[in-house]
């Protein structure tokens, strides 16, 4: 291990680590803001609404991001018009091709997580809030979407690491994030398991930061539906302890 | 149709079907071994698969592939040369792809074996031994069936993923399907076209993916009445 090489590297680390949060920032408040809507028309009784949403989400998911990442990035410059719009100087830049493909990648995601969530919410509740009338728009926004963005939650956590892990594609298309600096180590010391490794460490460090955050957002919104603590148990976690075989 | 790159695109499918084939065999042998390893009585087996899970997910699939394709190069030619090898020896970029697949959704899959081991209850093994039975007879006569069953939901899902992830073998050097698309895209100045069918080449994987494993389940699960 050449550490004088690593500890050389470290601002270039750091701005690459900037990037990362700063493309995982954007693309998830992004796609959320997306994914609102399109979960909802999702969940919807009424297929005219509700299979177009489904067509996305499965086109989506159903290709690898970085197949949506080159569509845009290498794929949109085929077409004369788009080279001549107004938005080619936004669509020749790699940094934004990339936010805009992370982004159109999570909001899939996350709406179906959404409307998974709002489908778990017990029909109870939306009868509750019925019989004390409130309109269908009262209803969405104060019961069905506050319990349904807290039942999202510990999905939600999962689809930001993922993400998180997504954005070193960014490197791929020339953008400086994190691994894009890993990459840009190797090939100027040809140190791969430095390089490599500091860019594995720094991402790890980020997951388990990000896992904390959601824990303690979790315990913060759904306290209500964790299990319930009894006399044996004193740390108040339950099913992490299942019987062993 | 293409331009006549049909074909090249077919071969990099090849390609990225094998990848994804060999990849999915060590994934599930490391699986099964990480799940058996979690489930060990002994605490520094049971720690080690712990690692193995928890370093997994916390780094992207690209770092650990282009760590394992660089540094594995200079791995093994440090060890050829203590070996006193006068050569130089190449990494395949298809077995660099194949190990860093098959050894992280090894990770996850360690994670789907163990939830499905670990939902058949105590009693049913027990029962078996009391017949007589060996436990390797009890592994394959009552686990093992039922953790087919309990296991195909998180496997599909693991599959789907994984056939996904092979998309960045390309960045190694691979000639797989994105890197057969982007020949033909810089041969004929028409990426969007041939992204676009390598796009429609993995939603067709998919597809047919959860047709068949959806058809398994059916099938595997016929013995059980369903709430619904």
């Amino acid at each position: 291990m050449n550490f004088d090489a690593i500890i050389e590297s470290l601002p270039m680390y750091a701005t690459g680590i900037g990037t990362t949060l700063q493309l995982l920032a954007v693309a998830l408040a992004a796609g959320l803001l997306l994914a609102m809507p399109l979960g909802i028309a999702r969940a919807s009784n009424n297929v005219w609404i509700s299979r177009p949403v489904w067509l996305y989400t499965y086109v989506i998911r159903g290709t690898p991001m970085l197949v949506q990442l080159f569509l845009i990035y290498y794929g949109v410059a085929q077409f004369e018009w788009v080279r001549l719009s107004v938005l080619w100087p936004l669509l020749s830049s790699a940094w934004f091709c990339a936010v805009l493909a992370f982004t159109l990648n999570t909001a899939a995601y996350t709406a179906e997580i959404i409307a998974g969530a709002m489908r778990a919410v017990p029909y109870g509740e939306v009868e509750a809030a019925n019989s004390l009338g409130m309109s269908k728009l009262q209803v969405l926004t104060r019961i069905l979407l506050p319990s349904a963005m807290r039942r999202a939650l510990p999905a939600y956590s999962n689809e930001v690491i993922m993400m998180l892990h997504g954005t070193s594609l960014a490197s791929v298309v020339t953008v400086m994030d994190l691994t894009g600096a890993a990459r840009e180590m190797n090939s100027r010391t040809y140190l791969p398991f430095e390089a490599f490794l500091t860019a594995g460490a720094c991402y790890m460090l980020l997951t388990f930061s990000l896992v904390g955050l959601f824990h303690f957002a979790e315990r913060r919104w759904l306290q209500h539906l964790a299990p319930r603590k009894n006399s044996f148990d004193v740390s108040g976690v339950v099913l992490t302890t299942a019987p062993r075989i | 149709m293409l331009h006549g790159f049909l074909p090249t695109l077919l071969d990099g499918t090849l390609t990225t079907l094998g990848v994804a084939g060999a990849s999915l065999v060590i994934a599930v042998l490391l699986g099964l071994v990480g799940a058996a390893a979690k489930l060990s009585r002994i605490p520094v087996i049971r720690w080690l698969a712990s690692t193995y899970t928890t370093v997994v997910r916390g780094v992207p699939d690209l770092v650990l592939m282009l760590l394992i394709f660089f540094g594995g190069q200079i791995g093994i030619n440090a060890a050829a040369a203590a070996l006193g090898y006068e050569g130089y020896v190449d990494i395949n970029p298809f077995v660099a792809g194949v190990a860093t697949i098959g050894f992280i959704f090894g990770a996850y899959l360690t994670e789907t074996f163990r939830g499905a081991l670990m939902a058949i209850p105590a009693g049913q093994r027990e029962a078996g031994l009391a017949f007589g039975m060996s436990p390797m007879r009890v592994f394959l006569r009552i686990t093992f069936p039922q953790m087919v069953r309990l296991a195909i939901p998180g496997f599909t899902n693991n599959w789907l993923v994984l056939v996904k992830s092979t998309a960045i073998v390309s960045v190694i050097g691979l000639t797989d399907m994105m890197h057969s698309a982007g020949l033909a895209a810089g041969a004929t100045r028409e990426p969007f076209t041939f992204y676009l069918a390598a796009a429609a080449i993995y939603l067709a994987i998919t597809s047919i993916s959860l047709l068949a494993l959806g058809a398994l389940e059916k099938r595997v699960t016929v013995g059980l009445r369903g709430a619904a």
